[in-house]
Formats: structure tokens, sequence, C-alpha cells
């Protein structure tokens, strides 16, 4: 396999995971937030989408240092 | 109906294009030739085909019209899911990827070159050509005068930074960028659209207070209290259901025939299949592909069932009214606007934006294809070096992209020509699984039946439309030109009964010609393409969670079981 998918779909995450996070931090109990029922999802699915961009790469970088099946 | 954008939000957006163009950009260098930017060099493994496999099916329109349906019909929406999609799904798998894959057929229509004849061929590829492009550039039309109503975007600027992503990312990566990007899209989706359900399903009250809301809708149209929440209980009779339909249109007409000849025959999803990396990896594809895509209707149906119980809720404010009836089309983009704060939002129009997208690039990538392999190496310019004909796939590329960019164009100008063409492409496709059937497990089938049985089945949905007309419609080109002799309750029993004769008819068609018409190959040439001349595929190494029969085993019975429990 040339380039592994995972790579740059985990980094996209964690890129959108982090921009959603970190803003989601910084307008915690904005008025806006009645709309998500009074969640800080952007906080929350920001976080998760982080994590699940993590993994995905680490589990490409597992998958490129392995020898090759 | 208006969604504000915010900086945020269009930084979400951006990112993703970055990658999308990043992706393709990296790929380049490995795309060196024809069967490279074609077929991705056979090289892909077997679970990022499976996702690109429903990815290339979900378009926006289909998450669009799917969230529709769930508002207009509600829960039987699913039976396009658990019945017209799992068993053709589990079928191509296990029976068919032996003969795409092992022939080494570069597309669909190359198959019946090999099995039957050049005029069989010659006929699916012209035909799939057309209509591919047709399709993307329905799905470009789609997206630019959504994308207009929703966020005020010009409707020049929507067509052209869509083309221009899309044809950047397949000119430079080919079928791999096409089908790393349906990856993508398939995780911004779930990952995309499951906070919405989620936050829905909680402001409604859970599923039980959903359930006695849409008893409260089917009760209010005149049904019976549960139609929307059950998908069979009601399907005894077609004045019982809002589809109009009755179980065994529904179990013929969309299971058997429309569903088995969409998964098992489209090139478009096929293709997915034939890039895999190993005849396993290929059997596998519409397998895996199978397991999210029976949970989808989670993600696109409910939050139609969700929106048009709190349109009842709120009396009548939730949904846009358009000619007295809620705007069903406008469910997603109402959804999002109601539950999604800046930053979700812009996360929530990106996956929509990379539906539209990939519903385009999957119909430029096998429409290239066929185009070069299929129609300018067999009636141009045959006998070329490969490099010819990997420079012919971007020039087609280029090509593929214009044409859907006037055909998007042409969509706002002439809706009824796009209606029409849209009735010709179904009835050119209705039959075409008796085709294939036939050809790959009866020996016998001939060129000449192949081909004639085709048209005899085309010709069938064309006098079968012509001839009934939907219950309150007018005649022309919803049925009846030819004269009414049937009316059917609704326009979906017409086209799952248009489907049902026109496969009947090619199936008998293909078999009396081809009693009547000599063998046009011989038994050796049929190796590997037909079932009795092929030798059995025995892979005693592979684990058992690996096997194809073993995997198609697991996911019918898991259809079994959501059929069951929303029965």
């Amino acid at each position: 396999m040339n380039l592994d998918i995972r790579m740059p779909m985990g980094l996209m995450f964690l890129v959108v995971g982090a921009v959603l996070a970190v803003f989601g931090f910084a307008t915690n109990a904005d008025a806006m937030y009645e709309r998500s029922l009074g969640h800080n999802i952007n906080l929350y699915w920001g976080l998760l989408l982080f994590v699940i961009g993590a993994i995905m790469v680490v589990m490409a970088r597992r998958a490129s240092k392995a020898p090759a099946a | 109906m208006r969604i504000e954008l915010h900086a945020v939000d269009y930084v979400i957006l951006c990112v993703y294009f970055l990658f999308v163009i990043g992706i393709g950009w990296a790929l380049k260098k490995y795309v060196k030739t024809g069967a490279d930017f074609f077929l991705s060099g056979r090289a892909i493994p077997a679970w990022v085909c499976g996702l690109a496999f429903i990815s290339a099916n979900l378009g926006a329109q289909e998450v669009i019209g799917m969230a529709a349906s769930g508002a207009k019909y509600g829960i039987m929406t699913s039976h396009f899911y658990w019945v017209g999609a799992i068993p053709a799904m589990a079928f191509v798998g296990i029976f068919m990827m032996p003969f795409y894959y092992g022939s080494k057929a570069r597309s669909v229509p190359e198959y019946l070159k090999l099995r039957y004849d050049e005029k069989t061929r010659g006929f699916n590829a012209i035909s799939f050509a057309v209509m591919t492009v047709f399709s993307s550039g329905i799905s470009m039309y789609a997206l630019a005068k959504l994308f207009g109503i929703l966020l005020g975007w010009n409707f020049h600027f929507s067509i052209f930074i869509s083309a221009v992503i899309v044809l950047v990312y397949i000119f430079m990566g080919g079928l791999t960028s096409a089908i790393y990007n349906e990856v993508l899209q398939f995780f911004l989706i779930v990952l995309g659209f499951l906070p919405l359900v989620l936050l829905g399903l909680k402001d409604i009250g859970g599923w039980d207070q959903l359930v006695a809301k849409l008893s409260e809708v089917a009760v209010g149209n005149g049904y019976a209290a549960g139609t929307w929440t059950e998908s069979w209980a009601h399907t005894g009779s077609p004045a019982a259901n809002p589809m109009g339909v009755e179980w065994f249109g529904v179990v013929m007409g969309l299971g058997f025939v429309l569903s088995f000849g969409y998964w098992c025959t489209d090139f478009l999803v096929v293709q997915r299949a034939m890039a895999a990396n190993s005849m396993a990896a290929a059997r596998r594809t519409p397998l895996i592909a199978a397991i999210p895509k029976m949970l989808f209707p989670a993600l696109v149906i409910l939050p139609g069932m969700i929106a048009i119980a709190m349109h009842v809720q709120s009396k009548g404010t939730f949904l846009p009214m358009e000619d007295g009836q809620p705007n069903y089309n406008m469910v997603i983009p109402v959804m999002l606007g109601h539950y999604f704060p800046q930053g979700m939002l812009g996360l929530g129009l990106t996956a929509l934006m990379a539906s539209f997208m990939s519903g385009m690039a999957g119909n430029v990538t096998a429409f290239n294809t066929v185009w070069t392999y299929d129609i300018y190496q067999s009636y141009i310019r045959p006998g070329q070096s490969d490099k010819h004909y990997l420079t012919m796939g971007h020039i087609a590329t280029v090509g593929g992209i214009l044409l859907s960019v006037a055909c998007a164009y042409a969509a706002t100008q002439f809706n009824n020509i796009m209606d029409f063409l849209q009735l010709v492409f179904a009835f050119v496709n209705a039959p075409l699984f008796a085709t294939f059937m036939l050809g790959m497990f009866w020996r016998r089938a001939t060129g000449h039946g192949a081909f004639f049985g085709l048209l005899t089945g085309t010709l069938a949905a064309a006098l079968h439309h012509g001839l009934t007309l939907p219950k309150d419609c007018l005649v022309g080109i919803k049925g009846g030109w030819l004269g009414s002799m049937h009316t059917y309750p609704s326009e979906m029993a017409q086209n799952f009964w248009t489907a049902i004769f026109a496969w009947t008819a090619c199936f008998v068609a293909t078999i009396l010609i081809s009693m009547a018409t000599r063998a046009n190959k011989t038994d050796e040439e049929l190796k590997g393409l037909v079932y009795s001349l092929t030798p059995k595929i025995k892979d005693p190494d592979t684990p058992w969670h690996k096997q194809p029969a073993m995997l198609g085993i697991i996911v019918m019975a898991a259809a079994v079981v959501l059929n069951i429990l929303f029965w």
C-alpha cells in the first residue's frame, strides 16, 4: 500500500477536533449553546474527534513500522 | 431558511478542502500506469474499499432524500436498507465478485464483453457513461442550489469550487483519490450527523416519546398509530401506509430487482471492490460495507422522523411549508440549524459538502474508466500504449467534469428534460440484473440473447410505464402516455412494478433467444466467467471471520433481526 489513508484522515480529525475544542472552551456558557440543549457540544465533540484522529494516526504509524507482511 | 456561518465554520470547511487536495497531491507520485489511475493498482485493503463502497452510494441527495422519506413515510424508509441493500450486497460479495475480480475485467461493461459480446458491452458502456455524467451534474446542481438557499452562496461559485476541487484530486490521484475521499466522507457523515441525532432524540424525550409523537403524526394523516414506527406491520395493503406499497412489491420490486440491479451490476460501486488488493479482499468489500450500511437508517432516516415529530409538537412551525405541505427536503438543513451552534455547524455542513463532492467524484472516476477502456480503447483508438490511455484518462476526467458542469446548468433551464432522462435511465437499468444473473449462472446464455433480452426488458419497462399511472397524477412524465390500463396507489408502487416487469421480460427473452441462437463462446472461453465452469475457490487457511460465506451469513442474520425488531 502506498499511502495509508489513516494518516491524512487522522491528521484532519486532529486539526478539526482541536479547532472545535478550543473554540468550545473559549465560548463556554455562550447563549448559542441553548441550541444544543445547554451542552457545550463544540468542546465535547471536538475532544472526541481529537481522540479519534489520534487513534487513526497511531494505527497508521504502527502499520508503517511493522515489517511488510 | 437561512443558516448563518461564522469564521470558525469556514475554518473547518477550509481544513477539509486542504486535506482533500493534499490527499490527491500525496497520491500523485504513485500514479504511474493506467492500472494505478483506473484501478488503484488493485492495491487497496478490504476495509477501505468497503467504506468507499457505501460512501459512493451515500451522496448528499441520498442523505437529504432519506431524511425527507423518514419524515414523509417513517421507518418504512428502512426497507431501502434492510431489504433493498443488505441481501444484494451479501450476494455480490459471495457469488458475483469471483467473476468480476477473477476475470480481470477492468470494468463491468468489459465483463459483459468477455462473457457475451461486443454489442452487449457497447450498449451497457454507452448508457452507463451518459448516466454517470448526468448524475454528477445533477449532484453539482443540487449542491449549488442548496448552498444558495442555505448560505446565500452564489450559484456559479458553488459549481466552480466543487468542480475544481473534484477535478484537482481525481486528476492527481485517480481512483485512489476518489476512494480515499469517500472514506473521509464516511467518517465525516458519521461524526457530523451522530450528535444531531443524539440531540434531537434528547430534545423529543427519547425513543418512547418519539414513538408517541409519531403515532400522532400517523393518526393525523389518517393511518394506524404505529405506521411511522413499524416497517412491515402495515404493508398488507397499499392503502394502509403512506408509501402506497404492499409487501410483495417491496420484496420483489425493491428487494430483488432494483436492489440487485444496482448493487450487483452498477460499475460505480463494483469499481470500489475491483480496486481491492486480493480476491478475498474484493469479496469482503461489500460484506464489510453491509455492516455500517444496515446501521445508517439511524443516521439518515431517524433525523427525518425526529423532525416530523418536532413539526407536529411545534404545531407546524418546525419545518418550512410549501404548498400546504411541510418541505421534507429541508429536514437536514433545518435540523442542523436548529441544534448545532457555530463550530459544529461547520462540521455538519462540511459533511454535507463532502457527500456532494464524493457523489460527483464517484461518477467521474467510473466515467473516465468506462470512457477510456470501453469506448475509446474499443471503438476509437485500440492498440495504443498504456501511457496513451493514461493520458486519455486525464483528459476524460477534465471532459467528464466539463460535461457535468454543462448538465448542472442544463438542469437549471430544462427541468422536464432532466426528469425525462432520469426516466429513460430507469428503463435501461431495470432489466440489467437478469442479464448478469443468466450470464454468471447459465452457461448457455448467448450474446444475442443478452443483447436482445436487454432491449426487450428496457422496452417492457417503457411500455409498463406508458400504460399505467399512479393515483392523482397527470398523464405524461409520470406515466399513462399510451393509455391507462392500471392505476397504482403511488409512484413508488408503479416504480417497483415497472422493475418487476422489465426484469421478467428480460429474463424470459434472454432464455428464449439464447435457446434459439448458437452459443458464441466456447466453454474454455467462459472459464472464470460462469459459475459452473469456474473452479471453486477453496481457502481453508482463511480464519472464519474473514470468509465471505460466514460474513454473509452474519450480515443477513443481522438484517433479519433488525427487520423483526422494527416489524
